[in-house]
């Protein structure tokens, strides 16, 4: 039976265990991993309530494939400059929104602080991840998640995902 | 009793040393506000399809100054303050909106679209008592009035009387330019605020600075997307203060091994995409420019990198603080594989831009980096120490000329 099947009570531990080991991902600077939890064929995009609310479309990060999210991943590590950062994710309880055709709606909360090199942390985003997840292989995964957060203004740059 | 500041005296007659404290100093700030953004210059303030029918205002900043620009009855654009005449309490608290007028929420006083005075609540007072004096007059009370100018759909504004028509303020060369990208009606795609920390001037000279980008940004490099060995130039207006470069692709550039021989970080071979469709580029303008990267003095930026489209209006917050406010667009028109390839090229800017990324970053390096620093110069010497168009973008010539425009604007 694919995860995808189960009762919304039984679906919430397996969504909060994907999102844990996601964020865990991130913070613990495993970049590589990342794309991972995404299926080939996915949808990444980093937009804001503001312009998901208007329905425009653009992101600041906008992946139409996995391809693309290691294509990120690849230019953090070999060509782009920023300041040595981490983020800690505090990733909030899924809501499970609905099942069908065999993938998941969930939404799920988020609050992303960012440590800089030089020790200032400071609250970065806060959000809801909007997703839809299939059944791969037995585990969950995205195929599409969409980053909706909560302000359109972001201090300096985004680089790593959120 | 304190000792004043000293003044601040320009340090010698070349456009090739700028000093630090310019990027620093509170009072060389406040005078920025009153003698450029409030002065004979035109503001970009918002796309005229954000105020597209009669009563739709958009609230921006002209400098600090908060502006509401909206749609007239008479469809024509008004510009004013957005400051109440009576206490000074913002008339608009939205970003946008469609209004048949605007009341202020503090004591009620309304304006119409044209930003004039209309109504005072009380006026007469109550029940014969109170009021306003009888000889007060509701004409001669309201928000300062900007003038209002558009270009191809955007639309700029000024308070100065003084400011020449906009055409003329552009001159020919920059005006053609913006005509080349902005020639049918547009769709917005996207708006995103990136707060920057650094001076204002940091991030117009970053913008106009056509030596950094293919060594700040090593992704463009390393793709090709631009390298100083491909062809192309700078245009900068004769006033000094707008600009225009333009990338041209060129197949003899791809044998160029000067990068590698210089040793610079930008060259990295062996790196590919994974999903190469990001930089699936059509020539949508017919005219192989790859890129043009256009300034208009002193706040706007326009945008063309393949086939990512955006405007970035430059707003300052204080001497080591400023925002970008990006829009990303396409045009009404895009098929759906055109639009699929502006959002994924859009990728390459804005604050988590694979290009862009940097240039939010590189002002704040050179903000900390001359801390201690107000009194020494940086050098501007690629290319000379005019501040002419040239035909390559091995240059700092529209940074030369963006500190002509300046020091006119300031009287230094």
């Amino acid at each position: 039976m694919a995860a995808t099947d189960l009762p919304a009570a039984d679906l919430l531990p397996l969504v909060s265990a994907l999102n844990a080991d996601y964020a865990r991902a991130i913070d613990d600077d495993r970049l590589e991993a990342w794309p991972g939890f995404f299926v080939e064929q996915c949808v990444y995009k980093i937009t804001s309530a503001d312009n998901h609310r208007k329905g425009l479309e653009a992101g600041l990060v906008y992946a139409d494939s996995q391809g693309m999210l290691r294509d990120r991943v690849a230019a953090l590590r070999e060509a782009n400059v920023y300041e040595r950062q981490t983020y800690r994710h505090l990733v909030g309880l899924p809501a499970i929104l609905g099942e069908g055709d065999g993938a998941v709606r969930a939404e799920t909360p988020f609050l992303v602080v960012r440590i800089m090199r030089d020790g200032t942390m400071a609250l970065f985003a806060t959000g809801r991840y909007l997703d839809t997840l299939v059944d791969q292989a037995g585990a969950l995964r995205f195929r599409e998640r969409i980053v909706v957060c909560d302000s359109s203004r972001f201090d300096t740059l985004l680089a790593i995902p959120l | 009793m304190t000792t004043p500041p000293a003044p601040r005296a320009w340090p010698g007659g070349t456009l090739a040393r700028v000093p630090y404290w310019v990027y620093q100093d509170e009072a060389t700030y406040r005078a920025e506000l009153r003698r450029i953004f409030e002065g004979p210059v035109w503001n970009y303030v918002c796309l005229e399809s954000d105020v597209a029918r009669s009563g739709d205002y958009r609230t921006t900043f002209v400098g600090e100054m908060p502006v509401i620009v909206v749609r007239g009855e008479d469809g024509a654009l008004h510009a004013f303050e957005n400051r109440c005449a009576h206490r000074g309490a913002l008339i608009a608290l939205d970003d946008a909106g469609t209004a048949k007028r605007f009341q202020c929420v503090y004591h009620a006083w309304t304006y119409d679209l044209e930003g004039n005075l209309v109504g005072v609540a009380f006026e007469k007072g109550s029940h014969g008592r109170g009021g306003m004096p009888a000889g007060f007059c509701k004409a001669e009370h309201g928000p300062r009035k900007l003038r209002t100018a558009t270009l191809c759909g955007l639309v700029f504004a000024g308070l100065s009387p003084e400011a020449p028509p906009l055409e003329q303020y552009l001159g020919e060369e920059v005006r053609r330019r913006v005509a080349r990208v902005l020639g049918k009606p547009v769709q917005v795609l996207g708006r995103f605020v990136q707060a920057l920390p650094n001076n204002w001037k940091l991030y117009v000279e970053n913008v106009k600075d056509t030596y950094h980008a293919s060594l700040l940004h090593a992704f463009f490099t390393t793709f090709r997307v631009t390298r100083l060995t491909q062809g192309g130039g700078v245009v900068v207006s004769p006033d000094g203060g707008h600009h225009a470069s333009a990338t041209l692709d060129r197949a003899e550039d791809s044998e160029s091994a000067a990068y590698r021989e210089q040793g610079l970080r930008s060259d990295q071979d062996g790196y590919r995409l994974a999903d190469p469709s990001l930089l699936d580029a059509v020539d949508e303008f017919g005219d192989g420019v790859k890129l043009q990267i256009l300034t208009v003095f002193p706040n706007f930026v326009l945008q063309q990198i393949y086939n990512c489209l955006a405007v970035r209006q430059i707003l300052p917050r204080g001497p080591g603080a400023m925002e970008l406010c990006w829009t990303y667009f396409g045009f009404a028109d895009d098929t759906p594989a055109m639009r699929r390839r502006r959002l994924r090229q859009a990728n390459l800017v804005g604050p988590a831009g694979y290009v862009s990324m940097e240039d939010g970053c590189v002002g704040g390096f050179v903000q900390r980096g001359v801390a201690a620093a107000a009194d020494e110069l940086s050098v501007v010497n690629m290319g000379g120490e005019g501040a002419e168009s040239q035909d390559t973008r091995a240059t700092e010539a529209s940074v030369r000329g963006f500190w002509k425009a300046y020091r006119r604007y300031m009287g230094c």
